[in-house]
């Protein structure tokens, strides 16, 4: 006979950890079957090259909420709390900034730059709140879901009459509007366009990019972070958090399907074809695998099935990763800034022009980067003296006109090392290994499909309310026993833990109202 | 420069030429793109075609689908609310299919053509919606409205002129049936259906034989009074049978704007048309739950006291003081074959219970001025027209 469990979670992502922790906390009977050999998804350290490791897909730390460490209990410590970024400069006059202080540019942008942040911090700060809550539903007359609508309403009008009308004015609006306006140094006006478009296939100039923006803030108070121990550390601080809970966890086990009987999830199967009971599952898998691989269009309504096969989610960054037998030299960088966060971007049309050929499926021949060397701060990564450089290289479109094929994947890395080489003249020499995630390879290695990391793109039409999509925001699905708990739900990507504890508790809450 | 032209206008059916011919009104209106005689010589006659002779209509407009595919099973199933396992190849169902919301979205007949290959004729088109609900299924949808020439052959002497066609076995054949013949080298598709209440039967095939299929149907009911009609005539005997019209009955779920303005099979008399023993289908929640919280509305066939047709009338619990509007008449006319002045109508529930007594408003207007008459009504339950001879097999040789 099988096994029957309150709750099954697929997929030991930081998602699925955490609301699986949460429901174990509950007293609940919580299975989590992970596809692969380590449990944290993306959130992962793993060897690349020889006596080599690097995060292989989130590199930073910086959205973890409070609400979930105080939940679990968790204790992670940080390498770094409020990392340091410099804006490359090929001339050495880089620009730095890290919270509300920015150096290099003018005193004007100084102050501009540090109203900017203030006023971002603020409504980042009301966004925080809102990404650890369910979101309301619309035109429904549940007491929960007005009081919720009903606080935003207030939170919105507290901000002060002109806030508000800022934050509305702001949320839809794209980062490069605003940082023309707002600055004159090129550097600064780069990087925080970077900063807005990571991970989405969005340029500066697309709409929406300030809340993009906002949401990467919304978390630490908009502080940077590595954790001491890279990713796999928090994920493992879940997983023990989770297994103390008394979770099982098992990995190597793909699941095949979700198992629908008579309208009702009642378990899944794995591949080895090893079936699961349930009367719960929970998915931390993005939205289209689930609904349209895992449990099967024919099991919900067709409304819903093309709402889900609507959902835009092809991933456009690439992760590069390094092995060096040293650190490179950067004109106007001292050893002690490697530990910083080193951006390529040089300006905010340069930005927007590295997004152009993604529109029709090309790679960008001028590729931004984000680049972190995470060995600076975690000596156990590389041998003494070496590193790793570790990188999010922007655009590789999932959809590659061509395909990603070797050839493609060998011409974009060229690309890549020939754009850092600009910027790091000596790393060619240095260089003893290299490997990159192309979005296909992304998503083969975590199982997000798209190899995207917010599990659908992270636009208006696809957030909160409508996040994945209309009628389905609250983590349950309308198939009796489905829920979602990754990033394709609300809030979305990111190491956050928000989309897994929101889950959990709607869970909860549902069963206690049943 | 390429110039492509496009046809502007109404399109004319295969069978436009001969229906020409037989014009003495010149009435013609737009049916789904084609252009539609509303009636060709006088409207009653062609009703009483319909009822004692046979009437053919041109129904080549209605909107056609073909369903293919190692799925197809699965996906009708999962499409309409009725069982469709339980329909075998050779069999035809009438079907409702709704939205997530459980709403109808339109009704039609899906043919089971051959095992595994469906054909579905509705009223509106719906390849979007069809489209979307192949999503995880192995299924060819192929609109096929333009390449199916479609003629309904109705009334008690049909069957003795399929005959005299020289289509033998269609004596076995009982209603919602399909067979297939040849038709001077092409296939002709027989299925005993029709939208008149009546004994009748269907004929589909390619519309390069239209024509050659018209002359010998005419020429094989020369001496049964077969005779060519329009769509006022079908209406007539649409109402008579108690069949439901999509924009009449019902607003197609997809089109309505406001809510509660669509309807579910509930609130249409369907209940017999949705299971839930059978796998998920679209609705499927939703009715479950309206099927536990009850309907809002309820479809009634009303037997009205008077002669004069119902038409756009509100429907009242009482006649007099605190009179109470229950509902409205969807679709009404005087039954020349019943002798009874019948409609159909949507009233909330409670109401509408057979044998139930209800009251029309009734408007008519006489040279210039309106009055207005409160008729009473009763509810019934069976259709007003429904002979021995629609469901006999083998049928009579009228």
């Amino acid at each position: 006979m099988t096994e029957q469990y309150d709750a099954i979670v697929i997929g030991a992502g930081h998602n699925g950890l955490v609301c699986a922790a949460l429901l174990g906390k509950a007293g609940r009977k919580v299975l989590v079957l992970e596809a692969n050999e380590q449990v944290g998804g993306a959130a992962v350290t793993r060897r690349f090259a020889d006596d080599y490791s690097v995060p292989a897909c989130a590199h930073l730390l910086y959205q973890l909420q409070p609400q979930v460490k105080k939940d679990l209990g968790l204790n992670i410590a940080l390498a770094s709390d409020d990392m340091e970024t410099v804006a490359l400069s090929t001339d050495g006059q880089h620009v730095r900034y890290s919270s509300d202080r920015v150096h290099g540019v003018s005193d004007a942008d100084a102050a501009s730059y540090r109203d900017f942040h203030r006023r971002m911090s603020r409504f980042a700060n009301l966004l925080q709140t809102y990404l650890n809550k369910p979101p309301p539903r619309l035109g429904t007359k549940d007491r929960k879901d007005l009081v919720t609508l009903a606080r935003l309403g207030l939170d919105l009008r507290m901000l002060g009459r002109k806030e508000m009308r800022e934050f509305l004015r702001l949320i839809g609006m794209n980062i490069h509007d605003e940082v023309t306006e707002r600055f004159e140094n090129k550097l600064l006006k780069g990087a925080l366009s970077l900063d807005a478009v990571l991970g989405t296939h969005l340029g500066p100039r697309s709409p929406n990019t300030i809340m993009t923006y906002l949401y990467r803030l919304a978390g630490n108070g908009g502080r940077l972070a590595a954790p001491a121990g890279g990713m796999g550390a928090v994920s493992e601080a879940l997983a023990q958090a989770a297994r103390s809970n008394g979770v099982t966890i098992r990995t190597g086990m793909p699941v095949q399907r979700v198992i629908v009987d008579n309208g009702r999830v009642t378990g899944v199967e794995t591949q080895n074809g090893e079936n699961f009971a349930s009367f719960t599952v929970v998915s931390n898998a993005d939205p289209k695998t689930t609904i349209l691989n895992l449990v099967g269009a024919r099991h919900v309504e067709t409304g819903f099935a093309r709402r889900i096969s609507n959902i835009r989610m092809q991933g456009n960054a690439a992760k590069l990763h390094l092995a060096l037998d040293g650190l490179p030299v950067v004109q106007g960088l001292e050893k002690r800034d490697f530990g910083a966060r080193l951006l390529i971007a040089p300006d905010e049309h340069y930005v927007e022009r590295a997004f152009n050929p993604a529109k029709y499926g090309e790679t960008s021949p001028e590729p931004v980067l984000e680049i972190s060397i995470p060995s600076f701060r975690d000596s156990t990564l590389a041998p003494t003296g070496k590193h790793v450089l570790s990188a999010i290289v922007q655009y590789a479109p999932y959809r590659l006109k061509k395909g990603w094929d070797k050839a493609a994947r060998e011409a974009f890395k060229e690309t890549t090392l020939r754009k850092i080489t600009e910027f790091m003249p000596d790393i060619d020499g240095r260089i003893t290994a290299v490997e990159m995630l192309t979005p296909v390879d992304i998503e083969q290695e975590f199982h997000m499909g798209g190899g995207h990391w917010h599990h659908g793109e992270f636009t208006l039409d696809q957030f909160m309310f409508v996040r994945p999509v209309s009628g389905a925001a609250q983590y349950a699905m309308p198939l009796d026993g489905l829920f979602l708990c990754g990033a394709g739900t609300h809030p979305g990507g990111g190491v956050s833990g928000a989309a897994g504890r929101n889950a959990a508790r709607a869970l909860l809450a549902r069963e206690k109202t049943a | 420069m390429n110039v492509i032209e496009v046809h502007q206008g109404r399109l004319e059916s295969p069978f436009y030429p001969r229906l020409k011919a037989l014009d003495r009104l010149d009435n013609w209106h737009t049916w789904k793109g084609y252009t539609t005689p509303d009636a060709l010589f006088d409207a009653e006659l062609e009703y009483f075609a319909i009822r004692n002779s046979t009437g053919v209509f041109d129904l080549t407009p209605m909107t056609k689908y073909r369903i293919t595919g190692k799925d197809s099973l699965a996906y009708v199933d999962r499409l309409v609310t009725r069982d469709m396992q339980k329909v075998t190849a050779g069999r035809v169902a009438y079907a409702v299919w709704c939205n997530d919301q459980g709403q109808v979205i339109d009704d039609g007949t899906i043919f089971h053509l051959r095992e595994g290959e469906y054909r579905l004729c509705s009223q509106e088109r719906h390849l979007p919606w069809l489209m979307a609900a192949a999503i995880g299924f192995d299924v060819t949808i192929r609109e096929e409205t333009a390449d199916i020439a479609a003629l309904a052959v109705q009334g008690p002497t049909s069957y003795s002129i399929m005959r005299n066609l020289g289509l033998h076995g269609l004596e076995n054949l009982k209603p919602f049936g399909l067979m297939h013949f040849d038709f001077q080298g092409t296939e002709l598709m027989v299925s005993r259906t029709g939208f008149t209440g009546d004994l009748g039967y269907e004929l589909w095939l390619s519309p390069g034989k239209a024509l050659a299929l018209w002359d010998a149907l005419f020429e094989a009911g020369r001496h049964y009074d077969i005779r060519a009609m329009g769509t006022h005539a079908l209406e007539q005997a649409r109402i008579e049978a108690g069949y439901l019209a999509a924009y009449q009955e019902f607003l197609p779920a997809d089109e309505t704007v406001r809510t509660g303005r669509s309807r579910s099979p509930f609130e249409l008399g369907l209940d017999w048309l949705v299971d839930f023993r059978k796998p998920n289908f679209n609705g499927r929640r939703a009715l479950a739950a309206e099927k536990l919280k009850g309907s809002k509305w309820r479809l009634v066939k009303l037997d009205i006291e008077g002669n004069k047709p119902a038409h756009h009338s509100y429907i009242y619990a009482k006649p007099r003081k605190n009179k109470k509007e229950i509902g409205f008449i969807t679709s009404a006319s005087w039954s020349p074959v019943c002798k009874q002045n019948i409609a159909i109508g949507s009233v909330r529930m409670p109401h509408g219970v057979t044998g139930e007594t209800v009251w029309v408003e009734v408007y008519y207007q006489r040279e210039m001025h309106w009055s207005r008459v409160m008729a009473k009504a009763t509810v019934v339950d069976k259709p007003f027209w429904f002979p021995a001879r629609r469901s006999a097999t083998p049928p009579a040789p009228y």
